[in-house]
């Protein structure tokens, strides 16, 4: 478990000022901060400048993958391992392999499926953790947050703390997250 | 101008969602919620007790037996992995083609899946005679050979099928569940509460960046799921069409399973949603009765398109010239399982008309009724499929009966003890409307100060 690091944070209660004012942080300079939100917030990617998510590439990948093994896996049972006559039908890999669709296609969706939210909770969102800092318990109810972290060059808690109350925070301190 | 109707009544804000939401999930169960518990458990115990006696026992109990090799499990089976699709309709079709309403009933209705896919697993477990053996089905290196699995066979296609469309299910349930987990969590009053929630939550935060990932994750999974989904019920028709038994043997099986399969799950989904609007309702301002009349809608949709299906087998019987074609339709309606088929053709085709009224469509103790003999009718219509069919193949010789036994009965009013003894436990434990994606679509059909846009106006839903 990482230890926790230390970031300065303003809290909304408007997701419009909270888009804005996430606009005003990059455009102000920060680039390690992000946004606290009960739900997605429609268009704080762009206003944050977040790059598209990478896990269709994932999913893509292991769809793929799941389709190469089921492939293999089939033919490799029915044609090598327990070649079985069964009413005539061809044992022959592309003679037989539409037989087989379906347990390509059902793999393949499996693979798809779990590979992309293995990547999304284990990589993208690194979870789980245990016991993390929790700033305000309403930021999954009905409060908005973006916290600046002291790892920015131009980290300057009083500065950004005064920042954010001029766009509209309600609260800001510092706090570890 | 056409304007939408609000989403969600009551101008609610965001802090009064979460609270409405979350109060079933932190409050003590009503006594309306404990006398169904324990009714539902009782059922559950029937079930228990009469699967312990078959498997004990042996499939005698039952009435599988020649001719009619396919009895209650096989129907039973079929009835209720097709409940379970129209939970991944709503949660997944219905989210790709952008249809807003579909939020606050898509968490109940993918619960719903999950319960009924887990309830029609044991059937066909059962229906092998010997379910201690069932991990047989799995493609693994074994001693027993090593002795492999015919890829070629529908029986294990359906065992793939059921079994990703199961796991699928459940990630894509829990993917939706891990925010509104991790408000539960941050909710909490006491330890117990707040170290089940937190654990199931993950540890979950809600950065724009996680959230950014998250929604691309949901999307891919209702990507996944609209294929898949189809492929289920597709696969388990395959069952019967990839046979060659008179009544069995047609290509209309796939589409036609999948629209009764979606018939039957809405009729599912409004028969529970009408209880859980009366046992919380707090839920009524989320769960409207424009939902309601909506999927009431889709229910008698899929209601025609189910009796197109009946008409086009009748009509390719006749067509295709075959004899036992035709005898298996006209044994269907006139012979000795006549009044099932006139139950499945009642409760599926012309009750659902009444649907056309817009009072009954949104009259609540209507639709709950016609759900339940959507419900029947779709259980009916598998014993059609299942029963008539065998009951009298080619040769006189062959013809039998099938003869009903407590065991069957036992197995197939248990399983609802079953399903509900889940679904009632899920609404205590879990958010049962999905917080996180509700709020957004919080200003549907609002003007700019938050009020009803609709009111006075005319309006489309």
């Amino acid at each position: 478990m990482a230890k926790n690091k230390k970031v300065t944070v303003g809290i909304w209660e408007d997701e419009h000022k909270l888009i804005e004012a996430a606009r005003k942080t990059r455009e102000a300079g920060f680039k390690i901060f992000d946004a606290i939100t009960p739900y997605p917030v429609h268009g704080i990617e762009e206003a944050m400048g977040i790059k598209r998510s990478w896990i269709p590439y994932i999913c893509f990948s292991f769809g793929i993958l799941g389709c190469t093994f089921a492939v293999w896996l089939t033919n490799y049972v029915a044609e090598t391992e327990w070649p079985i006559n069964i009413g005539g039908k061809p044992l022959t890999l592309w003679a037989a392999s539409p037989g087989f669709m379906p347990i390509i296609f059902e793999v393949s969706v499996l693979f798809a499926a779990l590979s992309s939210v293995a990547a999304l909770l284990f990589v993208a969102c690194d979870l789980p953790k245990i016991n993390p800092p929790i700033i305000d318990p309403a930021l999954t109810s009905h409060k908005f947050a973006i916290f600046v972290d002291e790892a920015d060059a131009s980290y300057n808690t009083a500065k950004i703390q005064q920042q954010f109350k001029e766009w509209g925070a309600k609260e800001t301190r510092e706090t570890e997250f | 101008m056409f304007t939408r109707d609000q989403l969600i009544t009551g101008n609610k804000t965001l802090e009064q969602i979460t609270n409405d939401i979350c109060e079933p999930v932190e409050t003590v169960p009503t006594i309306k919620w404990v006398a169904l518990m324990l009714g539902a458990n009782s059922t559950l115990l029937i079930f228990v007790s009469t699967l312990i006696m078959i498997i004990g026992l042996g499939m005698g109990l039952m009435a599988v037996n020649h001719p009619i090799g396919w009895g209650t499990d096989i129907i039973t089976f079929v009835f209720w992995i097709g409940i379970g699709h129209a939970g991944t309709l709503i949660s997944a079709i219905l989210f790709l083609f952008r249809q807003k309403w579909r939020t606050s009933i898509a968490r109940s209705a993918e619960a719903m899946t999950v319960f009924a896919v887990m309830t029609a697993g044991i059937f066909p477990l059962l229906h092998t005679g010997r379910p201690w053996l069932g991990y047989w089905l799995l493609p693994y290196p074994n001693q027993r050979g090593p002795l492999w699995i015919n890829f070629r066979s529908p029986l294990l296609w359906d065992v793939f099928a059921v079994s990703t469309y199961m796991t699928v299910s459940v990630v894509f349930w829990y993917v939706g569940m891990v925010p509104d987990f991790a408000t539960l969590r941050d909710r909490a009053k006491n330890k117990i509460r707040k170290i089940a929630y937190g654990a199931l939550s993950l540890g979950w935060r809600g950065t724009a960046r996680n959230w950014s990932h998250y929604e691309m994750t949901y999307l891919l999974l209702a990507g996944l799921s609209t294929p898949l989904v189809l492929s289920v019920h597709t696969i388990v028709s395959f069952d019967f069409a990839v046979s060659q038994l008179p009544g069995w043997h047609t290509t209309i099986f796939p589409p036609y399973f999948v629209a009764g399969a979606i018939f039957s799950g809405f009729g599912m989904v409004v028969t529970l949603m009408t209880l859980v609007r009366i046992g919380f309702p707090k839920f009524k301002d989320y769960v409207t009765i424009n939902h309601m009349e909506v999927m009431n809608k889709i229910i008698m949709t899929t209601g025609l398109m189910v009796g197109y299906a009946y008409a086009t087998e009748f009509f390719i019987a006749w067509y295709s010239g075959n004899p036992f074609e035709s005898f298996v339709f006209i044994n269907r309606a006139f012979g000795p399982y006549a009044w099932s088929y006139w139950i499945m053709v009642t409760c599926n085709v012309f009750i659902p008309q009444l649907f056309w009224w817009k009072s009954i469509r949104r009259s609540i103790p209507a639709m709950f009724v016609i759900s339940i003999c959507v419900n029947i009718g779709m259980w009916f219509e598998r014993f059609v499929i299942v029963v008539t069919s065998l009951h009298r193949d080619f040769l006189p010789a062959n013809w039998g009966d099938f003869i009903f036994t407590w065991a069957d009965f036992g197995v197939l009013f248990g399983s609802f003890g079953f399903f509900l003894t889940l679904f009632l436990l899920y609404l205590r434990l879990a958010p049962a409307i999905s917080i996180a994606e509700l709020k957004p679509v919080l200003n549907v059909g609002r003007d700019n100060n938050g009020h009803d846009a609709s009111s006075g106006g005319t309006h489309h839903g």
